[in-house]
């Protein structure tokens, strides 16, 4: 394994005082866990609380700041932090209008999250939760766990962000947190795995002409295996998967995300985003904002995602507020 | 009568000891962390048992091991084997000396826990897959007048028989699930270490 870190058991630590001290106007470590809280809060305002396991930078320590989170807690690489992790991260940030929780779509995330919401309801914390479950790939159905969330969970930040920037009440602000939620849908793809640090090998092994279909952000295989395509066919087959959820339709206006998952050179991500603009314009879907990079990694997985948003007259608005974030700017 | 403090102990070593093995199961059908973070919270369980007094009762050192686990572990293993361990110390209150009579009820304690936490059933390809059979062969053994060896044994045996029967059925819950059918053929990592577990206990009880 050949990476720049110091010691396989202490990235996240270092990782999180290394954002601290290099970004100090945007972001505070809490003394003694791994939580990121914004260094400029605003009283009264409903805070934002989202995380998960570490290893997805930016995701999501980079999006704490104005129009977004309120604290991001950093479990250990690919794992969900500890209930009492994310009780001391809501305790930090609620100011008496209440915390929402931000949870991606995964066994462990939603047991710790739901554990801690129920450590800081104790205390007479008003606590709301949204599970974020973009990724198409998998079905949603009684044979699993339901959909994962992935990329399109940066949205969500964003656009609940800019809701609750603007004052709404908690029960709003989870609102749109949830249009968010039912209007996107992601699909993504590896063609070469992580390795986690203590792990000291990749996670998986794919041979030189395959590539995985339905990745996950955790190295955990996808749907399937196959003989690696073009960007074109790539793009093809990640936003017809999408498109047959049968969410977006001619005349609709969408946001699009062409996030890379690391190792991915941004050049490809725009061979890739751009077959994606065509499609869209063959169907009659109307492109109003396109992000492209990466949003939400695995590490050093070589791979990308697409997330496509359906806007209406709110969304689009919130989705285009501004928002000053590490990792997250917007004028 | 083995001490509490022992009995964690050597339940702990054995996870640490299989940290590699279980990482690996894990990478076949999960992200590749079960066994690193385990391991982590065995490790984070020791320091805690150590600051107990040797003859701490089983309930108080099973109670720690559990708050251990629930903040040092994460995932979906932290939250389950904490609970389990929470309420297996609830079962054994005042305990001074744990019989087989009460090491079912402990055992049948921390599954609930764990249908509560996790709300899986037998048969989804988890840890209850070791643990529920275990229970059952062990209240089989009790009902047939067996001796507490034979009782451990065969709540060993049926673990490892519900281990090897994972590799049979498909995964629908947790990370192993986005895989279908592509789960079959490779064992649960969490049944796999409850049974290590409940290998090591069994060791040290008997």
């Amino acid at each position: 394994m050949k990476k720049i870190i110091n010691d396989p058991e202490s990235v996240v630590e270092e990782m999180l005082h290394g954002m601290a001290v290099s970004q100090p106007q945007y972001v505070t470590k809490l003394e003694g866990f791994n939580v990121m809280v914004r260094t400029t809060q605003k009283k009264g305002k409903v805070a934002l609380v989202s995380g998960g396991g570490s290893g997805h930078e930016p995701s999501h320590g980079g999006y704490v700041g104005k129009g977004m989170l309120d604290a991001a807690v950093a479990g250990a690489v690919f794992t969900s932090p500890t209930p009492d992790q994310i009780y001391e991260a809501i305790k930090a940030v609620d100011t008496g209008a209440g915390v929402l929780l931000i949870i991606k779509n995964y066994t462990g995330d939603v047991m710790n999250f739901e554990m801690a919401a129920e450590m800081a309801e104790a205390d007479g914390i008003t606590v709301e939760k949204v599970v974020t479950q973009d990724d198409v790939a998998v079905e949603n159905s009684t044979w699993t766990t339901g959909r994962r969330g992935i990329a399109g969970t940066v949205l969500v930040h964003k656009i609940a962000g800019a809701k609750a920037e603007m004052g709404a009440s908690l029960t709003e602000v989870k609102q749109t947190a949830e249009n968010v939620i039912a209007n996107e849908r992601s699909m993504g793809m590896a063609i070469l795995p992580c390795t986690v640090p203590a792990a000291g090998k990749p996670s998986f092994i794919l041979a030189d002409d395959e590539m995985e279909i339905g990745m996950g952000i955790h190295g955990e295989p996808g749907t399937h295996r196959e003989k690696i395509q073009t960007a074109d066919g790539i793009a093809q087959q990640l936003v017809d998967k999408i498109l047959a959820e049968g969410i977006y339709h001619n005349g609709d206006e969408v946001a699009v995300m062409v996030n890379g998952l690391g190792a991915t050179p941004l050049m490809e991500l725009y061979i890739v985003s751009g077959k994606v603009q065509a499609i869209l314009q063959e169907k009659g879907i109307q492109m109003v904002k396109t992000y492209v990079g990466n949003y939400m990694t695995s590490l050093e997985m070589a791979g990308c995602s697409v997330t496509l948003l359906k806007l209406d007259a709110e969304l689009k608005n919130l989705l285009l507020a501004p928002a000053d974030t590490p990792a997250f700017v917007q004028y | 009568m083995i001490r509490a403090k022992d009995a964690v102990k050597a339940v702990g070593q054995a996870v640490i000891d299989n940290k590699v093995f279980l990482t690996e199961l894990d990478q076949a059908i999960g992200d590749g962390d079960h066994g690193i973070n385990m391991a982590r919270g065995f490790e984070r369980v020791f320091e805690k048992i150590d600051a107990l007094q040797d003859d701490t009762d089983f309930s108080t050192v099973l109670k720690t091991v559990g708050m251990a686990l629930i903040s040092s572990v994460g995932g979906a293993a932290g939250p389950l084997y904490g609970t389990a361990f929470l309420r297996a110390a609830g079962a054994c209150k005042d305990k001074t000396e744990i019989d087989v009579v009460t090491a079912k009820t402990m055992l049948d304690a921390a599954i609930k826990g764990i249908q509560d936490r996790g709300k899986a059933q037998k048969g989804e390809k988890t840890m209850l897959d070791a643990l529920i059979p275990a229970s059952e062969a062990m209240g089989k053994s009790l009902a047939d007048g067996k001796d507490s060896r034979a009782c451990l044994s065969a709540a060993v045996q049926a673990a490892a028989d519900g281990v090897e029967y994972t590799k049979t059925i498909i995964a629908t819950k947790g990370r192993a699930s986005y895989l279908g059918e592509r789960s079959i053929g490779h064992q649960d990592p969490g049944a796999t270490s409850s049974t290590i577990m409940l290998e090591a206990v069994c060791k040290v009880l008997k």
